[in-house]
Parts: C-alpha cells; sequence; structure tokens
C-alpha cells in the first residue's frame, strides 16, 4: 500500500454519508389507523392536509382527486438526510422550529409517518411542537412508531394502494432509526393532542391517530 | 385587347414580387428574436442558450429548453419544460409537462405532469397532477374534488385494490387503548 493510498483511505473516512440510494426492497401491508384518518379528513370541506414524507405522486393524486384536500408536501426525511450528511444534525431542532410556513391552527390532517423514530430527542420535540401549533382544533395527525429496533438504514415510503393497505417503499437513508419510544413518551411528545385510536400491527409498526381537542 | 393588356403591365418586364415578412409566432409577442423557434406543428422550442426575463404569452403548444424568469402563460395551450429548461416564474397553461425545474407557481386548466427527474419548487394548481417516481416537488398541490357521491368517496382506491395483490398480513390485535398498554 502506498502513501497515496493511504492518504485516499483517511479522506474516504471524513466523507459524509453517501446520498440515499434506490428503493431497495417493497412490500404491502395493512393498516388500520389510515381509514380513520381519512374518514375525518373526508368529514370536512376542503381539507388541507400536510404530508411529512417524500412526495409519491400516486398519494398526491388519490388524496387530491378523491378528496379534494389541498395537501403540502414537506419532504423532512430529506432535510434530516441533508442535515446528517452535512454533519450539522445539532442544529436540527432550531431548522425545525423554523421550516414551516403554515399558520397557527391550519391544518386539517398531517401525515407523520414513522418520521418521529428517525429524530432525537430534542429534534422531535422541536417537530412535534410544530405539527401541535399548525394542526386545526379537531384535526388529525397519523404517525407510525416502530416496537423493535431494526438494524437497517432504510427510510420508507408509504404508498396509499387503499383504505386498508400500504406499499412499504424502502430506500437507504443516512441513518437508522434512533430510538424506540415507549407510549408513555410519545404521548408527552405530542401534549397538545389526545390518543383517538392505536392498533399494534404484526409487523411491529404502532399506529397512532391523535386528534387536537377541539 | 391583348395590347391593352400589355399597356397595364410595367415597362420593367417580370414583376420581383416582394418576399413575405419573416413568419412571426402568432399571439405570442413575448418570444425575443433570439428565441430560436420552429413553426412546425404550431410548436415553439426555446432553445438551450436563450435567456428570457420578463412576460411570456403564447397561443401555441412550447417546449422551454432555455431559462425564463418572469411569468407564462399559455392559457390554451401545452407548455413542455424539457430537460435543460430552467424557470423560475409563474406559469399558467391547459396542460404543463415538467422534465427540468420549475421555481415558482404553476396552475393548469387541465394536467400538471412531473416526470422523472422533473423538479417543482411551488404550489400547483389542476384538476389532474401526476408526479412520476423520481421527480422532486415541493410545494402545495390543490386538485379539485371528483364528483363523486359522498358514500364512495372514502373508499377511493378501488380500482388499485382490484389488481392481485399478495396477501396482506393482519393486525396482530384489535385497537389498543393507549392508557392500557402503559
Amino acid at each position: 500500500m502506498g502513501l497515496l493510498d493511504i492518504i485516499a483511505a483517511r479522506r474516504s473516512d471524513l466523507e459524509p454519508p453517501p446520498a440515499p440510494g434506490p428503493v431497495v426492497d417493497e412490500s404491502i401491508f395493512a393498516t388500520k389507523a389510515l381509514a380513520k384518518f381519512l374518514t375525518l379528513l373526508t368529514s370536512r370541506r376542503a381539507p388541507v392536509l400536510l404530508d411529512l414524507g417524500p412526495v409519491v405522486g400516486s398519494n398526491v393524486t388519490y388524496f387530491g382527486e378523491q378528496l379534494g384536500c389541498k395537501i403540502f408536501v414537506e419532504d423532512i426525511y430529506a432535510d434530516l438526510d441533508r442535515h446528517v450528511r452535512e454533519r450539522k444534525v445539532e442544529s436540527l431542532p432550531a431548522f425545525l422550529a423554523k421550516r414551516f410556513v403554515q399558520a397557527d391552527a391550519s391544518v386539517d390532517g398531517i401525515l407523520c409517518w414513522d418520521l418521529i423514530d428517525y429524530l432525537d430527542r430534542n429534534s422531535a420535540q422541536a417537530l412535534a411542537n410544530q405539527l401541535m401549533r399548525m394542526l386545526r382544533p379537531d384535526g388529525a395527525l397519523l404517525g407510525f412508531f416502530g416496537t423493535a429496533q431494526p438494524r437497517d438504514m432504510n427510510y420508507t415510503k408509504y404508498v396509499i394502494v387503499g383504505d386498508v393497505a400500504l406499499r412499504h417503499r424502502q430506500y437507504s437513508a443516512a441513518r437508522g432509526r434512533q430510538a424506540i419510544l415507549l407510549n408513555r413518551d410519545i404521548i408527552r411528545l405530542f401534549s397538545g393532542l389526545r390518543v383517538s385510536d392505536s392498533f399494534l400491527l404484526k409487523n411491529n409498526t404502532r399506529e397512532i391517530l391523535f386528534r387536537k381537542p377541539a | 385587347m391583348w395590347k391593352r393588356d400589355e399597356a397595364v403591365r410595367p415597362a420593367s418586364g417580370p414583376t420581383n414580387v416582394p418576399p413575405p415578412p419573416a413568419p412571426v409566432a402568432a399571439g405570442s409577442p413575448g418570444l425575443r428574436p433570439e428565441a430560436s423557434h420552429s413553426m412546425e406543428k404550431d410548436i415553439v422550442n426555446i432553445g438551450k442558450s436563450v435567456v428570457i426575463k420578463g412576460e411570456l404569452n403564447g397561443s401555441e403548444d412550447l417546449t422551454i429548453e432555455g431559462h425564463v424568469e418572469g411569468t407564462i402563460q399559455l392559457r390554451e395551450h401545452v407548455l413542455t419544460i424539457g430537460p435543460n429548461g430552467r424557470i423560475k416564474a409563474q406559469v399558467f397553461a391547459k396542460a404543463v409537462i415538467v422534465l427540468g425545474e420549475v421555481t415558482g407557481n404553476v396552475t393548469a386548466s387541465d394536467k400538471v405532469d412531473i416526470r422523472d427527474n422533473g423538479s417543482v419548487d411551488g404550489d400547483i394548481v389542476a384538476p389532474r397532477v401526476a408526479i412520476a417516481e423520481g421527480a422532486h416537488f415541493r410545494g402545495s398541490v390543490a386538485m379539485q374534488r371528483k364528483a363523486v357521491p359522498a358514500a364512495q368517496a372514502v373508499k377511493p382506491a378501488n380500482a388499485a385494490a382490484a389488481q392481485p395483490q399478495p396477501p396482506l398480513p393482519q393486525p396482530a390485535q384489535a385497537p389498543t387503548p393507549m392508557a392500557a398498554r402503559n
């Protein structure tokens, strides 16, 4: 091994994690909470929906055409990935506190997916505070929470294939899940909301539907 | 009689008909002379090297491969942002197909189609929106609800569900009250 090889190896140690790669896995799972979330949205006229995941064209079409929603797509997973790659994770809570331009109590529904699992405690609390701020009274928030610590470093795109099924389309992430939250931790995190429904699925996912008190 | 006709003709011999004026893109006064455009099939093409700042109006389909800043209005026609196109503008068209980059709000009376590798940063208003896998989008989408009976509105993905799918894993248990689990 020559000197250049040693230098190259050291440089590679300093390089940030690679950018997200292509889809690595795909499978379909049942969902119990999505139907309830949709029911809440359909009961409102021209509801406003906030999707915190990466844009999924079929989901946008689904919500837009069928439910008449106005949808805001804010890919927080991409923001998280960028902060990790640029080694600025410590600034993520402050970033999230200023990230959203939506007014207070202006959103009827929030699709949080499993984003909280990937955040450290401070970032999760900063995000939760913003979501509670934006949610209208009687609005709904749908979150997924893992009950087991997977070792892979993947995010999941949730593609709606019906009101009782989601296709989980995995793609690589800059870092994995940070912690497995207990129910009491989740409730404390969203202390301004109440748990409307909670489901434990066979795939070790807890689906929790929150409502903001009217 | 023949001589009378001859007398009417000018004495200079064969007439040199002046050339017709150069074709101008009808209804597209915003196009500048430097914009390279082909008039075949009423599709105007703005090339890679063209930069337009200001208001771009037209009454024919338009493909943009260059840079445009300002406003684009093709109310009854299709606007295609090519892979090299870079748009910082408010866009109004019948249909908008995005293969390049758009920064600004997009309003279409028919459809907005963001293709693979296409990028839109802005708000979309259109009856139909298609976003391909691999496309980038940040903003909001406002679509008109289809005329669906209220009873069916909650079950919109029947078509997708009707397609053969692998068997779904069932939930492990009934709804679990959080209080009971803690």
